[in-house]
């Protein structure tokens, strides 16, 4: 038999039954119905979570808290002291949190070298790189390099600041409020924030300025 | 800079989709649901999954999300294995069980156990 008509034949076999999935899948669904049936999942809190997540919800919970800080002088005061405690007042709860304010002297970065804790319930998932092992290494090696590669200028007398996070320990990094949004109200200016300058892999939020207009 | 040929391997992938299949999002929900009822602490997990994405990368593994999210199907069943869960001892036989479903449920049918 030619590889040509093994493959045929195996293209006839998947129209005739219900797509199979791979192995991973095929283990994934196993896991589910074993922790259901054992009642230590409820599937709809799963599915819930799925659909919470898949849609992705975004950075906007963390833009809002940006956004707060920019407008009022107390609120960031509280954020640099407990950060835990000052998203309350927005009611958002995220375990542990620390927030790191930018600089002109002085930038942040979040990485997470062990595995890829980030605070999902502010900035919901995490981007791809932020879980590939080159960025887990290289953020605390290289990480002026790593800011090059996302096209973040950095001088040379900017002090940049590695932040490890841990499963107890979430960072959020406050980037520095952009020229010409005087007199914005909070949810424009929270409009302004992306996910990656609140890890610390983009720095200038002007450019987003102009296209806000 | 920013002709697509000229990004480093993490600008790349940006804008990529948060999951690539379903199955990621799944075993993803349910690490988190399990932390969330108090099944294992979220130290167990960042520890289980960094210790497997660590034998990911000592393997020579690609350094994608499809390695990622399968260090943490790995990790999930390797801390349900260590907590002495014992239905865990029948996932391989409750995988082919789903794998004989597939294959015996005609095509558009809804696929049970």
């Amino acid at each position: 038999m030619t590889e040509h008509d093994s493959d045929h034949i195996a293209h006839i076999h998947d129209d005739l039954h219900s797509h199979l999935p791979d192995e991973p899948a095929l283990r994934a669904k196993a896991l589910e119905s074993l922790l259901v049936e054992k009642g230590m999942i409820d599937s709809a809190a799963v599915d819930a979570w799925v659909d919470a997540y898949s849609e992705d919800i975004g950075p906007r919970n963390g833009g809002r808290i940006v956004a707060r800080s920019w407008t009022n002088p107390d609120f960031k005061a509280r954020l640099l002291e407990n950060a835990s405690e000052a998203i309350k007042e927005l009611e958002l709860e995220q375990g542990h949190l620390m927030a790191r304010e930018n600089t002109e002297d002085t930038h942040h970065l979040i990485v997470c070298t062990l595995c890829s804790c980030y605070p999902m319930g502010l900035l919901g998932m995490a981007p791809t790189w932020y879980k590939m092992a080159a960025y887990r290494s290289r953020a605390v090696r290289d990480p002026r390099g790593v800011l090059e590669e996302f096209g973040v200028e950095v001088s040379e007398s900017t002090r940049v600041r590695v932040w490890d996070s841990t499963a107890e320990l979430r960072y959020l990094v406050l980037p520095q409020r952009p020229a010409g949004t005087d007199g914005w109200d909070e949810e424009r200016l929270a409009s302004l924030v992306t996910r990656n300058s609140m890890i610390g892999t983009h720095r200038d939020l002007s450019d987003r300025v102009a296209s806000a207009n | 800079m920013n002709q697509p040929d000229a990004l480093g391997p993490l600008v790349q992938n940006d804008n990529s989709p948060v999951f690539d299949e379903g199955w990621q999002a799944q075993v993803l929900a349910l690490a988190f649901n399990l932390v969330e009822r108090g099944q294992f602490t979220s130290v167990e997990w960042s520890e289980a999954l960094g210790a497997e994405l660590e034998k990911s990368k000592q393997r020579g593994e690609p350094d994608n999300s499809q390695s990622y999210y399968q260090a943490v199907l790995t990790a999930l069943e390797g801390l349900l294995d260590a907590k002495k869960s014992q239905h865990i001892e029948l996932i391989d036989e409750r995988t082919e069980a789903w794998r004989e479903a597939y294959l015996r449920t005609p095509h558009g049918k809804p696929v049970e156990l």
